[in-house]
């Protein structure tokens, strides 16, 4: 402890070197590098993170997993009565069963992901000034649970997709792609809402708005049929819009073969996860004196 | 020769402080272009090194002790070895696996069970899951909670949860642990647990930076000491008695505390100065011996007369409950106003108190109660143990608030009626009893 000699540093068998791992202590400096690495190694956090979510959800609602069936469920109802038998919005073709729910699928996922992540880091602030670990892991942790949710609600659509005879088509191939882009899309927003909601805590008052105002803004309601085939392609800005089409048309074969909206839409979640990620790496910096 | 573990370089960390509003919220930065800034939030916020220019290194498998009044920096230092936070300025370079336990029971969840938790509170510590489910069994022997596993925490004790946290983090094989405090929950019993466990630790050749008010733990534990005061590293060495000592003694500094620009004041106003502690048999200091007759001397100086002021203050311990009060309106006198610079003097006796530090909350009030000027944490009194005391080596949960003298025996059942305690065995002139105040 006496200030030891520098020597003895350099002195270190190179042999043992390699078992040693030796982490590097500094001040902030601007932008920060992504920690994928770093993800890799603590992975199995992500996994008890993900764990201690549902659980604690499950454990908390009375009916448990059966909310994860009912949320969708019951929105469609509400459409299928209002928007279809009322205002009789035109549904590709689809019993509106059908419509409704395979739009509902990604969209109850992504909204849920995002309330989840925006709370994320305020809730678990006691155990972020208290041990580190990537803090990478809380918002995702929010969109990867999320999952399980969008698992069992899915369960229930292969369910209708059997009672109303609907045969998935060739399509279906693509359906893995779109599950990519919802989960792409909703961390890349999880991400910027859960770091400005560490700086400004009164942003999770406004989530609640921004997902009424984005599905309205979103073909779920409608199809995105009615906007005009040139315009689509500037609809798709709305990343959700893409998914959603997508969802429709890879599950059901029917309604809008998503080209050039995809396109953008795919652009706009990518370029919403890479501005997300280096954000939160940003306010990751000073959250621990902040939060 | 061992290779170094830890080697810090002139690491410091600048905080803003007096920021009574830590976060923000939207709606303000919204706000500012348009709105008037109210109460001149827009100064520029005053800025504190919690630490400055440390640089020190540590020996693979050394055990460091890490000693300093609140607010040294010491668990600044720690949140930044464990990466909680970044240094503002220098660096470190760690070789080894880290784990820190700056809390136990980090990330419990009171809906879980027992054996849940441990897998969560295991894997938030940097454990993997095999190395969790390898060592369940004696985490679970170590704890004493076998039978509430499948238990939600909810339905424990606040002990049993302590005793299962601890447990966890005591199966924690990081190369090199940072140990915060900890050791300073459960009872006696549980401690030397712990400390033995510690012990084992150490023994194993693992590196330990452990910081600790109990100065006994940090004697039996620790091969070397670093001091801290004030930010700066003022001791370090393998004379760990030696820093103990130091550090003892730095305490006597803190018996006068300006408080003219002290950073814990919350209102806008200042009218208290300075606060200077003496023991009124002893001369300056702030520690006290049970039953010692403290004499405080405040300096004031308010913008205009206050009549009847209510001025008091309370003392809080380190698990911040509130021990005792007193003030012109709490069981002492009023005084007709304070005018333009004046010294209030207050005499009270110290009640025998558990050893430890307790801060002072120092308020003023009007006659009506309003607050004119309150300074949390302004001062720290530090109640020490006399001959009689040395037994109580804890304030853990059980030791309440203040110590009792009492006197035991054992007699045969025969004879009980016959012997019976002397009263003279309580010596009235030993200085441990509490002395009439005038």
């Amino acid at each position: 402890m006496n200030s030891a000699p520098a020597s003895s540093v350099a002195a270190t068998p190179a042999t043992l070197e390699a078992h040693v791992p030796v982490l590097h202590i500094r001040p902030p400096s601007g932008w920060w590098a992504i920690p994928f690495e770093e993800l890799w190694t603590t992975r199995e956090l992500l996994y008890f993170f993900v764990w201690r979510d549902i659980k604690i959800r499950y454990k908390q609602t009375a009916i448990g997993a059966a909310w994860a069936v009912l949320q969708p469920l019951l929105a469609m109802i509400v459409f299928t009565l209002f928007f279809g038998r009322l205002a009789h919005i035109p549904s590709d073709g689809l019993p509106y069963a059908i419509f409704y729910y395979s739009a509902l699928l990604p969209w109850m996922y992504f909204a849920s992901s995002l309330q989840n992540a925006t709370s994320k880091i305020v809730e678990n602030q006691n155990v972020i000034t208290k041990v580190y670990f990537p803090r990478l892991m809380l918002p995702i942790s929010a969109v990867v649970a999320g999952l399980v949710d969008f698992a069992i609600s899915f369960g229930m659509f292969v369910v209708f997709m059997i009672y109303y005879a609907v045969r998935p088509t060739w399509a279906l191939l693509y359906f893995p792609l779109f599950l990519l882009l919802a989960l792409v899309t909703a961390l890349g927003a999880g991400l910027w809402l859960s770091a400005l909601n560490a700086i400004y805590r009164d942003v999770r008052y406004v989530v609640p708005f921004l997902i009424q105002f984005w599905l309205f803004a979103s073909p779920v309601a409608y199809s995105s049929s009615l906007v005009p085939a040139k315009w689509r392609w500037l609809y798709g800005f709305n990343p959700m819009a893409g998914v959603i089409e997508g969802f429709r048309w890879s599950l059901t074969g029917h309604g809008v073969a998503p080209g050039r909206m995809l396109l953008t839409s795919s652009l706009v979640a990518v370029a919403g996860l890479i501005s997300g990620l280096l954000y939160f790496q940003r306010m990751e910096t000073t959250i621990a004196d902040v939060v | 020769m061992s290779q170094t573990a830890i080697h810090a370089e002139r690491i410091g960390k600048l905080y803003r402080i007096g920021e009574r509003q830590r976060y923000l919220a939207l709606r303000d930065v919204l706000a500012k272009p348009f709105g008037r800034n109210r109460g001149g939030g827009n100064r520029s916020r005053p800025s504190l090194w919690a630490l400055k220019d440390i640089s020190f290194d540590v020996r693979e498998g050394e055990v460091v002790g890490l000693i300093g009044r609140n607010g040294a920096g010491k668990s600044t230092l720690l949140k930044i070895l464990s990466r909680i936070t970044k240094p503002t300025e220098g660096a470190a370079t760690i070789r080894g696996r880290v784990g820190s336990l700056l809390e136990v029971g980090t990330g419990f969840h009171p809906e879980l069970t027992g054996r849940e938790n441990v897998f969560l509170n295991g894997s938030i510590l940097g454990m993997s899951k095999r190395e969790i489910l390898r060592k369940f069994d004696e985490i679970v022997a170590f704890s004493e909670v076998e039978r509430f596993l499948d238990t939600p925490l909810k339905y424990y004790s606040s002990g049993m949860q302590v005793r299962l946290a601890f447990a966890v983090a005591a199966h924690l094989e990081p190369e090199i642990l940072l140990v915060d405090e900890v050791l300073a929950v459960g009872d006696v019993q549980f401690q030397k647990k712990c400390l033995g466990k510690m012990q084992d630790v150490s023994a194993s050749g693992r590196t330990i930076i452990f910081v600790s008010h109990n100065l006994n733990a940090v004697a039996a534990l620790c091969r070397s000491a670093i001091l801290l005061e004030r930010g700066q590293l003022t001791y370090d060495s393998q004379n760990v008695t030696e820093a103990l000592r130091r550090y003892s003694s730095s305490a006597v500094a803190s018996h006068t505390v300006d408080l003219a620009r002290h950073p814990n004041r919350v209102s806008r106003t200042a009218i208290f100065e300075e606060i200077s502690i003496s023991d009124e048999a002893r001369g300056a200091t702030h520690c006290f011996p049970p039953g010692a007759n403290a004499m405080i001397r405040l300096k004031v100086n308010p913008p205009s007369a206050v009549l009847g002021p209510r001025i008091s203050m309370g003392f809080t311990n380190v698990r911040g409950e509130r021990v005792f009060a007193v003030g012109t309106h709490i069981g002492g006198n009023y005084i007709p106003s304070i005018a333009g610079p004046a010294v209030i003097r207050i005499r009270f006796q110290v009640p025998p108190l558990v050893p430890g530090e307790y801060s002072m909350d120092i308020g003023v009030y009007d006659r009506t109660g309003v607050p004119l000027d309150e300074i949390y944490a302004g001062a720290v009194i530090e109640a020490i143990k006399d001959d009689y005391l040395h037994m109580v080596d804890s304030h853990g949960q059980y030791t309440g608030h203040i110590m009792v003298r009492s006197q035991w025996d054992s007699v045969a059942e025969n004879e009980s009626g016959a012997a019976g305690l002397k009263p003279s065995a309580v010596p009235s002139d030993d200085p441990a009893v509490p002395r009439r105040g005038s």
